[in-house]
């Protein structure tokens, strides 16, 4: 299994543990994962807010990379995912796009590269079978808030991940881990992310901290996280919400990635356990030897 | 709920410029409010998304442009998941910060614009987004220095922000993608 491998400019950032632990978890499965050269931003939501056309443009620019590799993309990162998604689904829909990207990038682009995001890559092509097999660590029966959070998802036309309203592939890799997956209302509710630099993000602070709520009220020991800006708002914001509500969660957000990392018995420092704000302690603590 | 409406002051309505730039026709509308239900800011902002739509409806014109939604939205897609016309709100919502740009209209609370652009300007030299230099302009412009500065320590002390820019990505390819979409001024056709 051999994949081009988009990392995300947060890869180089703030989710240097997602990016770490990915390629430590497809190391360990024997997936190639071959990073792409000179790979660009996909543009994020500041591109599509700004312009229809450099959108698509920043984005088709990586595919025609990954075409030229002649292999499908694999991404971590939800926006990532979405946008280079996104891109596809105009070339192909649009011809005027496919015109203006052409006259963008210089290059003409079909919309033919197949995306996948890591979880994809895991369930559909590794499989579920052979990840259980894999894992000589077993959650040990933890409680795990699957958090999807918007770009996974939404809108399913374009990104055809899963279903939109409660989707499964997070939780059916905790089970696969020995973990229990809990069923809750919030996994694909909006964490307000872009706004957190903004004048509004106060907005940040209250979504964060209702998702949070929700994630304790239902007793989950973690909560498990495939975004790196779901990530950062998560487990970063918690010092605002104790600041301003008082309510002190200390609840560990780990990248799905980092705990089948820990499944597999790979080193917390491979996995960026370290850069974790909340303390994942009592998630390794739990994680036990499935002999 | 009475929505007061007065017609387009602009002469040419928004509806048509909206239509002009996302290709989405919005007269499929019938007012079932799932997407103002759903949507993430709808308690937060003075007009929920079903509102702009039925104000569009009605011959809005550029009045609307000062609404509080439009840079309020987080684009989390939710109105446009759950639409039952299958109208694509995000492209419209595109569209509407597209044209507050364009018109030069008034921008309410939040600086998104000055945050994208900042964005944008590091992918431009860079070809990756740069956090810290995006960061700094962006404080810059709002003078918002002190805003977040208590998470800094645990920031650097987890290193969860790179000092250097990437230099990996391929710069000129990006930066004639700008060039040209500039060229461009965001029209499709």
């Amino acid at each position: 299994m051999k994949y081009a491998y988009y990392p995300g400019c947060s890869a180089e950032s703030s989710a240097r543990d997602q990016h770490s632990s990915s390629i430590a978890v497809a190391r360990a499965l024997g997936i190639d994962f071959i990073e792409i050269k000179g790979w660009s931003c996909c543009g994020s939501t500041p591109g599509h807010q700004t312009d229809r056309v450099l959108a698509a443009s920043l984005s088709a620019a990586n595919l025609i990379l990954a075409k030229d590799m002649g292999l499908d993309i694999v991404v971590n990162c939800a926006a990532c995912y979405n946008r280079l998604k996104t891109a596809n689904h105009e070339v192909k829909n649009h011809p005027e796009m496919r015109k203006k990207v052409r006259n963008a990038i210089g290059r003409d682009y079909d919309g033919s590269v197949e995306i996948k995001h890591m979880m994809e890559v895991l369930l559909e092509d590794y499989g579920k079978e052979s990840l259980q097999n894999a894992f000589t660590y077993s959650l040990n029966g933890l409680r795990v808030a699957s958090y999807y959070g918007c770009l996974l998802v939404r809108p399913q036309e374009i990104t055809n991940f899963d279903d939109p309203e409660n989707p499964q592939s997070m939780d059916n890799l905790i089970r696969a881990m020995g973990g229990e997956s809990l069923d809750w209302p919030y996994k694909v509710e909006c964490c307000g992310n872009s706004l957190s630099l903004t004048t509004r993000s106060d907005l940040v602070v209250s979504f964060s901290d209702s998702i949070i709520g929700m994630a304790k009220a239902v007793e989950a020991e973690c909560i498990a996280v495939a975004c790196p800006l779901c990530q950062v708002n998560l487990d970063l914001r918690q010092m605002d919400i104790k600041q301003q509500t008082g309510k002190q969660y200390d609840m560990p957000v780990l990248y799905i990635t980092q705990l089948m990392g820990l499944c597999l018995g790979l080193s917390r420092k491979e996995l960026g356990l370290e850069k974790l704000v909340v303390s994942p302690s009592p998630v390794v603590k739990a994680i036990a030897a499935t002999v | 709920m009475t929505i007061r409406i007065t017609k387009g002051q602009t002469g040419k309505n928004l509806l048509n410029q909206i239509r002009e730039i996302s290709g989405i026709d919005l007269a499929v509308c019938y007012q079932c409010k799932k997407c103002s239900c759903g949507c993430t800011v709808s308690a937060h902002v003075q007009s929920p998304p079903s509102e702009l739509i039925r104000r569009l409806q009605l011959g809005a014109g550029d009045e609307l442009l000062t609404s509080d939604l439009i840079w309020t939205c987080v684009s989390c897609e939710t109105c446009f998941a759950r639409c039952p016309m299958g109208i694509d709100m995000v492209s419209v919502m595109d569209a509407l910060r597209a044209l507050v740009i364009q018109k030069k209209a008034v921008i309410p609370e939040g600086n998104v614009p000055l945050f994208n652009n900042a964005f944008l300007k590091t992918v431009e030299i860079f070809g990756r987004t740069y956090d810290l230099a995006l960061m700094t302009a962006y404080k810059i412009g709002t003078s918002s220095y002190m805003r977040d500065t208590d998470k800094l320590p645990i920031i650097m002390q987890k290193k969860k922000i790179a000092l250097l820019p990437s230099l990996g990505a391929n710069r000129k390819r990006v930066r004639r993608i700008f060039r040209k979409t500039r060229q461009n001024k965001g029209r499709l056709s």
